[in-house]
C-alpha cells in the first residue's frame, strides 16, 4: 500500500485506473486504500506545485526563526498550535539548534511579512525573539527543480 | 582522392543504419516528444559519482593493467556470486571493459574465422551482426515469434544451426522486447548446446532490470554450460552509467587470454576513474538497483496498461525498460507509424525493424522516463490513433 502513497506522493492528478496499474490493484481497491489514509490522515491533501515566479502575481516568502519559552506542562505545543492557527502561516516546525520554531510564510510583499511579524507574532507572549529570512530566489522545492528548465540531456542514440 | 578505394570492402558493407536521419529531425523538432532513448534516465547514484571523483583528486590517472583493478575483478567476481550464482575467477577468467559493447566486439573477433556463423535471434539489440561480419563471419537471423513472448525457443534454435555455427548470442533481458529467458527456457537451449563445439554469447546487459518475484538466471550457471559461455555484463542500465563506458566479460580462460591480448592492442585498459566508481557500485550499489528497478516496474505497469487500452496490444515485457507493442491493428508499417506519428504528434518512437526485420509490426517504446512524461506521449499517441482510424 505504500507504493500507492509514493505515486500519489509524485503525481497526485493520475487517474484512480493508472494507479491500480502500477500498484497491482484494482481501482477500487486503490480508492479505499485512499480513502483510508485521508480518514488516517496520512494523507493530509492534494495541492500544485506552482512557481509564481513565471506568473503575474507578486508573492514573498519567508522564513522566520522564533525563539519561544515553552510552557511548563505542554512545552513548544501550546504556542506553535497557536502560530498555527495564522492563516498567512504555511508551516511551523519545531527545530533543533539555535531556535526554537521555524516557520514558512507568504505574504504579497517583504513590507506585508514584516508588518505581520513585528504585529503579530512578536507581541505574542511567548515569543522572546524573531528573524527573518526573505526567500530571494527558489531553485528547488518539495524535490522539483524550479530554476533551470528539466532538460533531457541525453543523446539522440535511440539503440 | 579516391575513398572508395581505400575504405575497407567489409566495413563499407555494414548497413548504415536506415533511421538515422529520422532520429536526427526528431532531436532537432521544437516540443518533440521521445520515448526512443534507450538508456537510463536516473543519474548514476551519489556515492559511485564521488568514488569517481576522489579518485581523480588522489589523482589515479594511469592506466589499470589491462584486465582491470584487481579489486574492481574481485568485488565483480563477489557480485556475480552473490546476485546470480556465477562462479568465475577474478585474475584468469574476467576483464574489465569500455562497456558490454567493447566485450561484445572482443567475443566474437577471439573466435570467428570468415564464414563462421553466428546465430543472432532478432529483433535485438543492433550490434552483433555488424560486428560479426567486420570479421568476416555470417550472420545469421533467427526471427523470434511475439506467440512465444519473444523468447528463443530449442526447436527454433536447433533449425538454424549447422556445422559452420559458431556462436549462437542469447540477448536477455532483451532490449528492445523486454523478452526474458527463464530458467526452464534456458534449460532446454542448455540441452541443445551441451554436446557440441558451440559458444554462447550471452548479453547480460539487463540482468537487474528483471520484474516479478523470480530473479534473473543466467544461462552460464546452468551445468555445463560455463564452460562454452561467454558472460557479458555491464553498469550502464542497471547502475544507470552508461557515460562511464565500463563493463566486463568473463569466460573460461583459454578465450580469456586471446581476448586480453585484443583489447590490450586495441584499447589498453578501461577508463581509470569509471573503475574506481565501478568497485563502489559493484559492492554497495544493490540498494540504489532496487530503487531504480522499483521506479522502472510502476512506468512499465502504466505503460502497458495504456497501450493495451488503447488498442497496442503488447505482451507484459519482463525485463529491460522497453514495451514492444504492436501496431498491426494501424494498418502502416513499422516505419510509417513512427514517421506518421513524429510528424503529426512529434513523439518519437523506434520502429521494430530497426533490431532486425521480425521487428515488422512493432514499434519500441522507452519507459526510462518519468510518469508525466510518458502520460504526455500517451495522451498525443492516444490522439493519433483516433485521427488515423477516422482516416
Amino acid at each position: 500500500m505504500e507504493r500507492i502513497l509514493k505515486i500519489l506522493e509524485d503525481n497526485a492528478r493520475l487517474p484512480l485506473e493508472d494507479i491500480a496499474a502500477m500498484a497491482d490493484k484494482t481501482p477500487q481497491e486503490v480508492a479505499a486504500a485512499i480513502d483510508e489514509y485521508a480518514k488516517a490522515g496520512v494523507i493530509k491533501g492534494y495541492k500544485t506545485l506552482i512557481d509564481w515566479d513565471k506568473t503575474d502575481e507578486t508573492r514573498v516568502r519567508a522564513i522566520i526563526e522564533l525563539k519561544v519559552s515553552p510552557k511548563k506542562d505542554r512545552g513548544f505545543d501550546e504556542i506553535a498550535s497557536t502560530i498555527a492557527l495564522f492563516p498567512e502561516v504555511d508551516s511551523v516546525m519545531l527545530m533543533s539548534g539555535g531556535y526554537d520554531l521555524g516557520l514558512i510564510m507568504t505574504g504579497s510583499s517583504f513590507q506585508e511579512i514584516a508588518l505581520f511579524v513585528a504585529l503579530r507574532l512578536s507581541p505574542l507572549d511567548d515569543v522572546l525573539s524573531t528573524a527573518t529570512h526573505f526567500v530571494l530566489r527558489t531553485y528547488k522545492r518539495d524535490g522539483v527543480v524550479y530554476a533551470d528548465e528539466n532538460k533531457d540531456e541525453r543523446g539522440y542514440n535511440f539503440l | 582522392m579516391d575513398y572508395s578505394k581505400i575504405l575497407a570492402g567489409k566495413a563499407k558493407q555494414i548497413k548504415p543504419s536506415g533511421i538515422r536521419k529520422f532520429f536526427d529531425l526528431a532531436g532537432t523538432m521544437e516540443g518533440c516528444i521521445s520515448l526512443g532513448v534507450g538508456e537510463p534516465d536516473f543519474k548514476t547514484p551519489w556515492m559511485v559519482r564521488d568514488a569517481g571523483i576522489k579518485s581523480l583528486e588522489r589523482g589515479k590517472t594511469w592506466y589499470t593493467s589491462n584486465a582491470g583493478l584487481a579489486e574492481m575483478r574481485r568485488e565483480a567476481a563477489n557480485y556475480l556470486a552473490r546476485r546470480f550464482d556465477l562462479h568465475y575467477d577474478p585474475e584468469t577468467e574476467m576483464l574489465v571493459t569500455v562497456g558490454g559493447s567493447e566485450a561484445i566486439d572482443l567475443a566474437l573477433r577471439a573466435v570467428l574465422e570468415p564464414g563462421d556463423e553466428v546465430i543472432i535471434p532478432e529483433p535485438c539489440y543492433v550490434s552483433y551482426a555488424p560486428l560479426t561480419q567486420l570479421v568476416g563471419g555470417v550472420a545469421v537471423p533467427l526471427p523470434l515469434k511475439a506467440e512465444n513472448g519473444f523468447r528463443l525457443t530449442a526447436q527454433e534454435l536447433r533449425d538454424k544451426i549447422t556445422p559452420r555455427t559458431k556462436i549462437v548470442v542469447l540477448p536477455f533481458p532483451c532490449n528492445p522486447t523486454g523478452a526474458v529467458m527463464r530458467e526452464r527456457h534456458l534449460a532446454e537451449i542448455a540441452k541443445v548446446l551441451q554436446d557440441t563445439d558451440i559458444l554462447v554469447l550471452t548479453d547480460e546487459i539487463y540482468a537487474e532490470l528483471t520484474y516479478g518475484t523470480r530473479r534473473h538466471v543466467s544461462i552460464a550457471s546452468m551445468p555445463g554450460m560455463k564452460e562454452r559461455t561467454v558472460y557479458i555484463n555491464g553498469f550502464s542500465k542497471a547502475y544507470a552509467m552508461t557515460g562511464w563506458r565500463l563493463g566486463y566479460v568473463c569466460a573460461p580462460q583459454p578465450l580469456m587470454q586471446v581476448m586480453t591480448k585484443i583489447h590490450q592492442y586495441a584499447i589498453m585498459c578501461a577508463p581509470t576513474t569509471s573503475q574506481y566508481a565501478g568497485i563502489v557500485a559493484l559492492r554497495d550499489g544493490d540498494e540504489a538497483i532496487e530503487g531504480m528497478r522499483d521506479e522502472y516496474d510502476m512506468r512499465r505497469k502504466y505503460l502497458t496498461s495504456n497501450l493495451n487500452r488503447m488498442g497496442l496490444t503488447c505482451f507484459e515485457p519482463e525485463g529491460a525498460f522497453y514495451v514492444f507493442p504492436s501496431i498491426q491493428k494501424s494498418g502502416l508499417s513499422s516505419e510509417e507509424f513512427c514517421e506518421k506519428l513524429l510528424m503529426s504528434k512529434k513523439v518519437a518512437v523506434v520502429p521494430g525493424t530497426a533490431f532486425g526485420a521480425s521487428g515488422e509490426g512493432f514499434v519500441r517504446i522507452s519507459y526510462s522516463y518519468s510518469v508525466a512524461h510518458l502520460s504526455e506521449a500517451l495522451n498525443r499517441i492516444e490522439e493519433f490513433l483516433k485521427e488515423l482510424s477516422h482516416e
